[in-house]
Parts: C-alpha cells; structure tokens; sequence
C-alpha cells in the first residue's frame, strides 16, 4: 500500500509539474521575465555602484535576490491562486474526492510543483548572475539557504490563502495582482529598501519580501540572518497557512 | 446475498428546497439499475449521497457493505463514479489523465484498453480542453472506471453523445457489467434506460414513485398499446370508451388515438367493422417508458438527451 501511494503521489507531483510548466505564467513570469531582466540590468553602467548603506553590495548585486523574490511573488500570487481557485471551480478537486487519493494530495502536489520551479529559478538565477556578471554567491550560503526556505514557505502560505478566500478563479487573479506590487515593492525591485521614506524603511522588515530581502542581504554580507527576519517570515507561513487550511473549501 | 447498494428513507433537503424527499432503493449485484427522472427530481443528489459526496439530513446508506461518510477511503476503491460536473485540468492529456488516475487505485484497469474500448486512442495526446463535449464524456466514463470498480455509478452517461456514440457506450457498458460490475445509471434518456436497465427506479419530486423493469413499468402504467386511425366517417367516442380493454380515447385533429391493454386492437377493429367504420391509416403502437412515466407521474421528461 505505501509503493501505490508513493507512486500515487510521485505520479500527482509530476502531473502538478507539468500543468505548471504548460500554464506558462511561472515558466515565464516567474523565470523568463526576471532572467532577461537580470541580463538587462547586468549591462548598466550604473547599477554597478555600490549602495548607500549597502554594506559594499553593489545595486546590481542587490537585484539578484530581488528577483529571486519576485519568482517567487510570482509563483504565489499569479501561479497557485488560479490554478487552485480554478480546480475549485471547474470541479477538479470534487471529481479527486470520488478517487482514494483524495484532494489533499491535488493540493500538496501542486505546492511541490511550485516549491520545485522556484528551487530551479534560484539556482538558475544565481549562477546566472554568478557565472555571467561576477556576482558573488551569498557569503553564508546556509542562512542564505534557510532564508529562502521561510520566504518561500511564507509566499506559498500567502497564495494558499488567496486560494482559501476567492471565490473563484477570475477573482483569485484579480486578489494576486492586487496583492503582488505592494508585495514586490517591499523587496526593493523599484529601489533599495535603505532608500525608501522613512516610514516605509519601519514598514518593510515586517513584510513578507521586505523581510525575506533584509535576510537575503545579511547572508549574502556574510551573516546569518536575524532572528526577526525569520520569525517574521515564519509567522507569514504559519498565519496565513493556518487561516487557508481553516478557510480552505473542496468545491 | 446482500445488496450491493441499500438506501433507506433518504431525506436531503438544500436550504430553499427538500430534494429528496424519502427514497428507498435496494441494488443487487451485477445488474443495470437505472435511476430515471426528470430534471430536478432528485436523482443527482440521491447518488451524490450515496458517492459520500453529500451528507444525507436523514436515512441509511450501506455500499457494499461501507457507510460512505465513515468509510470513505474504502469505499473510494471500489466505486467508481462519473460525475454530471467534474472535470480535469484543462492542460492534461488524456493518456497522462487516465495514468494518473490509474496510478490512485489498488488494482487498476488497463486504462490503455479503456482508452481503445471509448475510441480515444488517437486522442491519447490530446488535450483535455481541447476534447469536444462527447470525447470529455468518453474520458470520464474511462476514468471511472479506470480503478477497476466493483460497483460504477454513471450520471447522465451519454448527455452530449452522438447516436452512435451513444450506441458503443451502450454495448461498452454492457461489456463491463458481464465482467461483473454493477451498474448505476442516473438517466433522463427513455432509450438508454429501456435498453439497458434490468431495473429502474421512477424518481419524481423527491420520491420513489415505482421499482420495477422497463416492461414492468410499461404494463403497470396500463397502457400496453396505442392505436391510431383516421375514421372514415364521423364517430362518437363512446363507442370505443365503452370496450373494457381500452383505457383512453384521444383526438389529434382527424385523428382518434385509443390507449389500452394488449388487446384493444381487437376489441377496437371488432367495433369498427361493426359500425361499417374503415379504420384509415391504420398504426399501432407499443407503449414507451416515456407514456408510462407520463402516465405514472403526470408530468414529462426533459427531453434535452435527444
């Protein structure tokens, strides 16, 4: 019985896969997009100033975790919330509730999907910016590590409740756009966090990307991320998946 | 030997409106039962119940012996369904559908025979949302019974099939209820249910109005003929009202219709030679399940199927 629900669950996960990859928002907005903007942003003069209060990171340097956030943004505010509301909608989980493997397992498969597109969006990111324009890996790779693990459990915990609360598909898309730029800003795609007004600079540590970017840059300075960074992120992950899985409806 | 599905006194009602109101069914194995009823009279609800898709307000339900709230993983095993509304991702193929549907059960089907069995080989690559209507039927006929199901309950089966399409789902169906699988058929289609149901349950408003075969059904309702004819002279249509053997006398424009037993023909033609009254355009006809469920329920059956 455990093979047959292992393979139920291998052939689930790969099934997720593949319907992602098909879907194309996270193949492309979530690793095409930010790759070619990597490469572009790479080839400006001045990005390769090193930030105000940046700790000898460089801007160019910065954007490389921003965009390994913004996949991730992507992933949750764009890909999961539709998908899922749309299985909802269309009776996907309903027809999985007549099968033994049941809908949770729909529900897991996809955010293994996910988990495993980001995981290749990082290391293509990195290398990318690594290989191709100098960019140093993260000096603590193992904060750096734990980090991105807790910003991704947060953003995936975040589109599980979008999931949770649309009643549909066009409205969990409508509530992920919404949701995505404000997410997005926080991580400094549109400038650093050290130069934001004052009242946003007190803000952004307690956003999910402000706080998953404040870990990102201590590890790649050599430290291990603070203890608020990743509670903060920690307390994102368990609220909001904690309120989805309360909220979450099968049809 | 036990009943394979038992529902006794079901009640479920939805927030404005009861919609089942007290059923009852008893399904033996190996037999085609079909549940026949118009639109709205609770026939889905009944075998959502039954699926543990639904919470019945009232009743008990048994399933091979399962309660299909509390014995929900076992039952999954070996029930399959085909539900009116549920579908697949839009983007998955149908060969990577009925593998991995395949993959959820103990011990599946050949979903590669099913695929030839429902004529979707050569769509085995195609894309769930890019199959018409009748190939999505077909697929989900498949993967109900992709599992390998003991019992297979089917809602609205062959809604959205062409005739012949409709024709080899038939003789499938057959095919794999003489490999031993009971057979559900929720239906509002009178051929499909004359043609493949050894028994069915007349469902109206909530409520069992008759078990019984499609021929049983047909003679209860009492209308065993149908006989129509131009009158070659004006005729009162007391004359024939009087015969015992004759249930009914109808006009169509010049047309007299005469409803009644096997016998009415003869009664009728009796009378008629009688009065030197020529019986033109003669036709006689047996009674469908469709009179008979007019008859039994005074009301008509959507006729959407057709």
């Amino acid at each position: 019985m455990s093979t047959l629900q292992g393979s139920a669950t291998w052939r689930l996960v790969k099934a997720e896969s593949t319907l992602c990859v098909r879907d194309k928002v996270a193949p492309l907005w979530g690793i095409g997009f930010p790759l070619i903007l990597l490469i572009i942003l790479a080839s400006v003069p001045d990005l390769r100033q090193l930030v105000e209060g940046g700790g000898g990171l460089t801007y160019f340097d910065l954007y490389v975790p921003v965009l390994i956030l913004f996949n991730l943004a992507i992933l949750a505010t764009a890909s999961l919330p539709a998908t899922l509301a749309g299985y909802r909608e269309n009776g996907v989980l309903r027809r999985m509730r007549t099968t033994p493997v049941g809908p949770a397992r729909v529900l897991a498969g996809q955010l293994v999907a996910n988990l495993a597109i980001a995981v290749i969006a990082m290391v293509l990111f990195l290398a990318t910016a690594w290989l191709g324009f100098g960019v140093d890996l993260p000096q603590h790779p193992l904060g750096f590590a734990l980090a991105w693990l807790l910003a991704a459990a947060a953003l995936l915990a975040i589109g599980l409740l979008i999931s949770a609360l649309a009643p549909g598909r066009a409205a969990a898309t409508a509530i992920g756009t919404v949701l995505f730029f404000p997410l997005i800003f926080f991580a400094g795609l549109w400038g650093p966090i050290s130069q934001m007004p004052p009242l946003l600079r007190e803000i952004a540590p307690f956003t999910p990307l402000g706080a998953g970017m404040g870990a990102f840059q201590n590890a790649y300075l050599g430290d291990f991320p603070s203890v608020v960074q990743l509670l903060t992120l920690a307390a994102y992950a368990a609220v909001c998946g904690f309120v989805a899985v309360r909220w979450f409806r099968w049809e | 030997m036990p009943p394979v599905i038992e529902v006794r006194n079901l009640h479920k009602r939805y927030a404005d409106k009861v919609a089942v109101d007290d059923v009852s069914l008893t399904i033996q194995e190996g037999e085609i039962f079909g549940i026949l009823g118009p639109n709205g009279a609770g026939k889905t609800t009944t075998v959502e119940c039954v699926e543990g898709l639904r919470r019945p307000d009232r009743g008990e339900i048994r399933v091979l012996g399962l309660d299909p709230l509390r014995d929900q993983a076992e039952l999954t095993r070996r029930l399959g369904v085909q539900l009116q509304a549920g579908h697949l991702p839009e983007r998955i193929q149908v060969a990577e559908a009925l593998e991995l549907y395949s993959s959820f059960y103990p011990r599946p089907a050949d979903w590669r025979a099913l695929l030839d069995d429902l004529g979707l080989a050569d769509k085995a690559k195609t894309r769930y949302g890019k199959l018409s209507g009748g190939q999505k039927q077909r697929l989900s006929i498949a993967l109900a019974l992709v599992g390998g199901p003991r019992v297979a309950i089917l809602d609205e089966l062959t809604t959205g099939l062409d005739p012949q399409a409709r024709r080899d789902t038939w003789d499938l169906i057959e095919g794999v209820r003489a490999r031993g699988v009971t057979i559900v058929l929720v239906t509002h289609f009178m051929e499909e249910a004359e043609r493949l149901c050894d028994r069915l349950a007349l469902i109206d408003a909530g409520r069992v109005v008759m078990v019984d075969t499609p021929a049983g059904l047909t003679e209860r309702a009492r209308i065993g003929q149908r006989i129509r004819f131009r009158p070659s002279r004006p005729m009162d249509d007391s004359l024939l009202t009087s015969l015992p053997d004759v249930s009914g006398v109808t006009r169509q424009g010049d047309m007299v219709i005469v409803s009644g037993s096997d016998n009415a023909l003869n009664a009728v033609t009796t009378v008629l030679a009688r009065n030197q009254i020529v019986a033109e355009r003669l036709r006689v006809e047996q009674a469908s399940l469709e009179d008979a469920f007019v008859q039994l329920t005074g009301k008509r059956l959507e006729s959407g199927a057709r």
